[in-house]
């Protein structure tokens, strides 16, 4: 059994399609990175996969339950599947012990004691644990990020969903956050990163998919995908990606 | 130097600190002359007697205290708390999917700000008796001025509450959602007690208004010991033929509401540097 699985996945807003019939099967364990041009519907893709949007069509299955099943309890689903965001989107009222302790005492009903070793656990994990009493706006983006993970680890969830989660942070601090997602890797977990990161993709994916204009063009080893790709849009976006001052005026047009 | 005297010049021979001094001076002098004329003209006497008569503000305590501001506070404080869980179902009516609940809202708001409030105070007080006899709600005046004053002010803060929620970014419920929080349980857990931190300040002004409103209550017919500051210095006034008392209550009004409006301006204040 998958860990996830999307079939034939279309989304539409108005008359815009977003995403033409993905099919995507991910095992468990597996770490896929998603990359492709800005617009091409990545993050859709994966707001999708937890219902933060609804899908037009097609059918989107997680740790063998059936999301777009009407009956199925969504908010059951959700708690399997974590979901880290580019902006972060930590709770700004509560400090970072209770951001990793809220969803666990409210959803999970854990007790006071319990959630709180969860969540000094994970913070361990990410290495804040000595920032358990702070308020996120003290924090810097890297940390922010960091607790926004072990916000959704201490959930335990089955699988971790990552939306351009270093996108938002000054370069410097990125290192810290990939790290934290590559040792979540070596651990097991099953992960799909949209990401530029290329390094990252390269030593840690098990597999990249580059989507394009809401399809999925090509996907693979890293090692095939980014080092010789088939598609000539994988490679005009690779070319990008990978050195960004060689990009011509005329090329930008397309 | 010039080409400085030229402009001077120009604009009739003066300078900006010299015009600026003049405008200045100006403006003093009207004012010490206005102020010169009152003091001439006034009939200190008479003005004294009537609204400053030591002796009778005298009297007034400690009643004034005891029953007059005691009883505006606790219609404010009631009606205020009967507005807030009003003024906060409405709000989350108003954004509901559910499109009667955000029918019902809306016109609620739209009627409860159209109508004078004066008009609600005679209506829960005349209208509801006459209309359900042997209905009473309960704490009797002190129940319908809670209800009245709740009625009026729960119609402003729903629009306060409601800008309030929409201010907290859809990245925020997003979050709350992607953790297993159904709708509700990220409105009550992670939006609202947000949302309530900007609204703090516009809501201690409402309470600044409600405290002036409950002046209204008179209207309801209220007892002796029922009656409210604005009511005790009419009454005080009309018996004893001087103005006195509702100076005193005015007074009282301002030692509250001053101070508030003061809170109300510092929090705000502190929210924008915050903000930033
Ligand atoms: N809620 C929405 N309403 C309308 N259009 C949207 C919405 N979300 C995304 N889109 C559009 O869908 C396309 C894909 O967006 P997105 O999935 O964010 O792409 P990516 O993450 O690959 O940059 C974009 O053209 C975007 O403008
Ligand atoms: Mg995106």
């Amino acid at each position: 059994m998958s860990a996830i699985e999307v079939k034939g996945l279309r989304k539409t807003f108005g008359t815009l399609e977003v995403l033409r019939g993905i099919d995507l099967d991910i095992e468990s364990g597996e770490v896929v990175c998603v990359i492709g041009p800005s617009g091409s519907g990545k993050s859709t893709l994966l707001r999708c996969v937890n219902l933060l949007e609804q899908p037009t069509a097609g059918r989107i299955a997680v740790d063998g339950v059936e999301l777009t099943d009407p009956d199925v309890d969504i908010d059951a689903a959700r708690r399997r599947i974590g979901m880290v965001f580019q902006s972060f989107n930590l709770f700004p009222h509560l400090t970072v012990l209770g951001n990793v302790m809220v969803a666990q005492r409210k959803v999970l009903k854990r007790d006071k004691a319990e959630a709180e070793r969860v969540a000094r656990a994970n913070l361990e994990r990410v290495g804040l644990a000595d920032k358990v009493d702070a308020y996120p706006e003290k924090l810097s983006g890297g940390q922010q990020q960091r607790v926004a993970i072990a916000r959704a680890l201490a959930m335990d969830p089955s699988v971790m969903l990552f939306d351009e989660p270093t996108s938002a942070l000054d370069p410097e601090l990125v290192g810290d956050v990939l790290g934290v997602m590559r040792s979540l890797a070596d651990e097991g977990m099953t992960m799909v990163v949209v990401t530029h990161e290329m390094s990252f993709a390269r030593e840690v994916a098990d597999r990249v998919v580059f989507m394009d204009e809401g399809a999925v063009v090509e996907q693979g080893p890293p090692a095939r995908v980014i080092a010789s790709p088939e598609h000539a849009r994988t490679r005009t976006f690779l070319a990008r990606v990978l050195d960004p001052a060689a990009a011509r005026v005329g090329e930008l047009e397309d | 130097m010039a080409a400085g005297s030229g402009t001077a010049a120009r604009r009739g021979g003066m300078t900006r600190r010299q015009r600026r001094r003049l405008v200045l001076g100006g403006e003093y002098g009207i004012f010490v002359i206005a102020v010169v004329l009152l003091v001439a003209l006034a009939d200190w006497r008479s003005l004294h007697e009537n609204f400053f008569n030591w002796s009778v503000a005298k009297g007034l305590f400690p009643d004034i205290i005891t029953v007059g501001l005691r009883n505006t506070v606790l219609y404010t404080v009631t009606g205020f708390a009967l507005g807030l869980a009003g003024g906060l179902l409405l709000a989350l009516m108003r954004l509901s999917s559910v499109l009667p609940y955000r029918w019902f809202a809306m016109a609620y708001i739209e009627v409860f700000r159209g109508v004078p409030a004066l008009l609600i105070f005679i209506f829960v007080g005349t209208g509801i008796p006459l209309a359900f006899p042997g209905s009473n709600l309960p704490g009797g005046v002190y129940g319908q001025a809670a209800v009245a004053l709740g009625l009026v002010s729960a119609a402003y803060m729903a629009e306060t509450i409601r800008a309030g929620i929409e201010a907290v970014p859809r990245g925020q419920t997003e979050a709350a959602r992607s953790l297993g929080m159904s709708q509700s349980r990220a409105m009550r857990t992670i939006v609202v007690p947000q949302a309530f931190r900007v609204v703090i300040p516009p809501l201690t002004n409402e309470l600044v208004l409600l405290f002036k409103d409950s002046s209204l209550a008179l209207f309801i017919g209220v007892s002796l010991t029922q009656r409210e500051l604005t009511k005790f210095g009419r009454d005080l006034a009309s018996q004893q033929g001087n103005t006195t008392p509702i100076v005193v209550a005015g007074i009282c009004y301002l030692l509250i509401t001053i101070p508030l409006g003061y809170l109300a301006r510092r929090l705000e204040e502190r929210q924008k540097r915050g903000r930033r």
